[in-house]
């Protein structure tokens, strides 16, 4: 068989599939729930005049910046990922999937960059209105962006709407049906608002870093920590909800995921434990070591105690996803999504008490968890992608028959040169972010604009349309 | 199914625009950064690179949309050219990575050491990514071996003398549009040296497209008879007597003193010749010698739905850009550069 240090060019593709969309959510993932909650602050400072507000839209603003444009070049890798690794699969799947992609970009891709530049640089220069409005189409952009491509993946899960052509092609035969496909909804709000959540840590996280430091009078840091908090307190029960929401919709239309999340390799007549852990043995198919709380799965999934669940002693061997990383990761996702609530409700009680700036031990906890929404959004999708397997289109299209023609030398080369620039590029990003990061927002806070660069989008920049119809140059305030 | 013919027509030439778009508009500024090694200076890289900061970002998304139309209206020929020159899109795309983060990051950096690596990364990028781009466009035209659905071919197949010569050619033609667009944006002692540089890659970029031409009709049978059959050669002759043409206006307008947007503007033509020129020889084929459009095209179903937001939504975006352009028009400040 023709391997690369061990691997096949399958599982080195699904390596190399698995890495690159890993990595690239990571920035949309930041930047869905930066832009909304830029449009939020830009409405909060226009409706308010409260300045803390304005030094806040300049400090994530930046850090948007940076975090926008890795999303897009790495994002550029995503479109050609689905031809070079997967052909068989772009052939097969590419009339139905496909028109939604390119939907994707003229829909999405076209608010974002047109908007961007007026966001970024354009306060003083169009006016608050038409500024304010640029924010909302950037917010709306990344949302329509990734409404289109999560009904792709959703499609994918719960493939419905098309027919099979003599040539083995999918055709589609109803859009309707393609783009709101049965798991669509669910994880639409389950995504979006992971984004959300992702954010609100990773903003709760550097205020508890500023206030650690002893910023506690700062306006700017006080306000963004007291608004993480509350997104905390509020989101992270409800994405609670939505994820168990999602996970009975999956039970419905993919069951083998969810036993293999649960653990269940055995059916349960009267009511099925839910397990906290164990060791997933798929050889022997039994979870070893496992610790569970009886029939609380059933009343999870089911709302009854004594709900029958089938288990994976129910599907054949050969449709089993691997259980131990469907298991394990779920357990992280969920595990840290609990955590997230505890860090809501301490925030709750500490403003209670009035000492949401003065908790330490609370700032504590969110500086630890700043970046547990990234680790949780990776560890969901893990969940829902291995737990697909061995289907591509489930139940329709397996992953071992979808891959390329290719030699496991060639994708395992390609794989270990993007491990590396992947590490080093978007290392050197993180560190200019973690360098923002660092800084506390102050009176008076520099835009973008102001530092050494270049105006940074394809975006309209009204700027050099001032000076040249004669206008004075405002000082900069955006 | 007689619309559908139309349609999968109406997606080629699209497809087609959408790709000459990309390679003329990231053409430039990929241009900028295969210049960059002949101008050492940082005050004068700074300029150069914020000649083009504003526009770049959206040049590339037309790559997105030749990616992503091309998987939606001929997916069979997506997933065949894909794997045939996997390692030259492979490199394009990390090429791309390099030179897309060097814009955001040399301004960033903070030390003399680190802003170098940026700009040999700009440097390094662009070229590799045009060199890989004609090198992809060489491996198409000599031909991709299909079995089947798929592609039959070596790992290697891609890399022969043709495709290099390809490959050299566009790096050239890069450049010489990068030197016309400074030479455009540009005054003073710089706008000097570009010059001279555009007179340089223009000999260059000529030299590419007389051999590349005379060296496709060699590729296979069919290139011969498209381009010397009767009745066709009434249609296809114009072309290389167009493009001689076109050259010697070039080469006037880069000696004219004040004329600085011409030799862009025929730069453009230039290569909208050279296209058609392609085009020539490829129509109908979405693979050459292998596969048509119609045997590629997705059903009408899947290109109906999607061109009829592509004829609603591509006019809007090609208003948006034009109107950028237009923000940006006119001479480059070197004191204040676009901040």
């Amino acid at each position: 068989m023709d391997t690369f240090l061990g691997f096949d060019a399958v599982t080195l593709a699904r390596m190399q599939f698995g890495f690159t969309v890993a990595f690239h959510f990571i920035f949309p993932a930041v930047s869905i729930g930066l832009a909304s909650f830029l449009a939020v602050l830009n409405a909060l400072y226009l409706w308010t005049r409260n300045e803390a507000y304005l030094r806040l839209f300049k400090y994530w603003l930046k850090i948007f910046a940076i975090t926008f444009a890795m999303g897009v070049v790495s994002g550029i890798t995503m479109s050609y990922q689905f031809g070079t690794n997967w052909s068989v699969f772009s052939d097969i799947a590419g009339p139905v999937i496909g028109p939604l992609m390119a939907y994707e970009v003229l829909t999405a891709f076209f608010l974002e960059a047109g908007f961007l530049g007026i966001m970024i640089f354009g306060r003083d220069k169009v006016g608050p209105g038409l500024h304010m409005f640029a924010c909302l189409m950037v917010a709306v952009g990344t949302a329509i962006s990734a409404t289109w491509i999560l009904s792709v993946n959703s499609w994918m899960q719960t493939p419905q709407g098309f027919s099979i052509g003599e040539n083995g092609q999918y055709l589609p035969e109803d859009w309707w049906a393609i783009i709101f496909n049965p798991s669509f909804p669910y994880r639409l709000a389950h995504t979006l608002t992971a984004a959300y959540l992702t954010t609100a840590f990773i903003v709760g996280g550097v205020g508890a870093w500023h206030l650690l430091r002893g910023q506690r009078e700062n306006p700017g840091v006080r306000t963004m920590f007291s608004m993480a908090m509350w997104m905390a307190a509020i989101v992270a029960p409800l994405q609670i909800f939505l994820g168990d929401m999602h996970g009975i919709n999956t039970l419905e239309h993919q069951p083998a995921k969810v036993m293999a999340m649960e653990g269940h390799f055995e059916s349960h007549e009267h009511g099925a434990p839910l397990y906290l852990f164990g060791i997933p043995d798929q050889e022997a198919q039994e979870l070893k070591y496992a610790i569970g709380i009886p029939k609380l799965s059933s009343l999870i999934l089911e709302h009854d105690l004594n709900a029958p669940l089938a288990g994976l002693d129910t599907i054949p061997r050969d449709e089993q996803p691997p259980v131990a990383i469907v298991f394990w990761s779920f357990r992280v996702m969920v595990g840290l999504g609990f955590a997230m609530l505890a860090v809501g409700l301490f925030s709750l009680w500490a403003r209670y008490r009035g000492r949401l700036y003065e908790a330490k031990w609370l700032h504590r906890a969110a500086l630890v968890m700043g970046p547990s929404g990234l680790v949780a959004v990776i560890a969901g999708w893990i969940t829902t992608e291995v737990g697909r397997q061995p289907y591509v289109v489930y139940g329709v299209l397996r992953t071992s028959e979808a891959h390329s023609p290719l030699g496991a030398s060639a994708v395992g080369t390609s794989l270990i040169a993007f491990v590396v620039i992947y590490f080093v590029i978007f290392g050197a990003g993180v560190a200019y972010i973690l360098k923002l990061m660092h800084h506390a927002p102050a009176l008076g806070e520099r835009g973008v604009r102001v530092e050494p660069g270049p105006i940074r989008t394809s975006g309209i920049n009204p700027d050099r349309q001032m000076r040249e119809s004669g206008h004075d140059i405002a000082p900069e305030t955006s | 199914m007689f619309y559908s013919i139309d349609l999968t027509v109406a997606w080629a030439l699209l497809l087609a625009f959408s790709v000459f778009v990309y390679v003329v508009l990231d053409g430039f500024d990929l241009g900028i950064g295969i210049l960059y090694p002949f101008f050492r200076e940082k005050s004068d890289r700074d300029i150069m690179m914020n000649s083009v900061a504003p526009v770049w970002d959206g040049n590339e998304t037309w790559l997105v949309l030749g990616g992503g139309g091309l998987f939606a209206a001929f997916p069979l020929a997506y997933a065949v050219i894909m794997p045939a020159v996997y390692p030259a899109i492979i490199a394009m795309l990390l090429a791309l990575i390099f030179r897309g983060v060097a814009f955001e990051y040399r301004w960033r950096a903070s030390s003399r050491l680190s802003k170098r690596a940026w700009d040999a990364a700009f440097i390094g990028g662009s070229v590799t990514a045009a060199l890989a781009q004609g090198i992809i466009l060489g491996a198409f035209l000599q031909g991709i071996e299909v079995e089947g659905r798929a592609y039959a071919g070596g790992w290697w197949d891609w890399l022969t003398p043709f495709s290099i010569l390809c490959g050299v050619s566009v790096v050239a033609g890069y450049a010489f549009l990068g030197a016309c667009w400074l030479n455009m944006k540009l005054e003073g002692e710089i706008q000097h040296r570009v010059r001279v540089m555009a007179r340089a890659f223009f000999v260059a970029t000529i030299i590419g497209i007389v051999a590349v031409s005379l060296a496709t009709p060699f590729l296979g049978a069919g290139y011969a008879a498209r381009w010397f059959g009767w009745p066709q050669i009434a249609l296809t002759a114009p072309v290389p007597i167009l493009i001689g043409g076109i050259a010697l206006l070039l080469l006037r307008s880069l000696f004219h003193p004040t004329r600085d947007r011409l030799p862009f503007i025929l730069g453009l033509v230039l290569f909208a010749l050279c296209f058609l020129g392609l085009g020539i020889s490829i129509w109908p084929l979405a693979i050459p010698q292998e596969i048509t459009i119609w045997e590629a095209a997705a059903p009408a179903k899947s290109q109906l739905f999607m061109f009829v937001g592509a004829i609603v939504l591509v006019p809007i975006i090609l208003a948006y850009t034009g109107y950028a352009y237009w923000v940006f028009r006119g001479k480059l400040d070197p004191e204040k550069g676009y901040h």
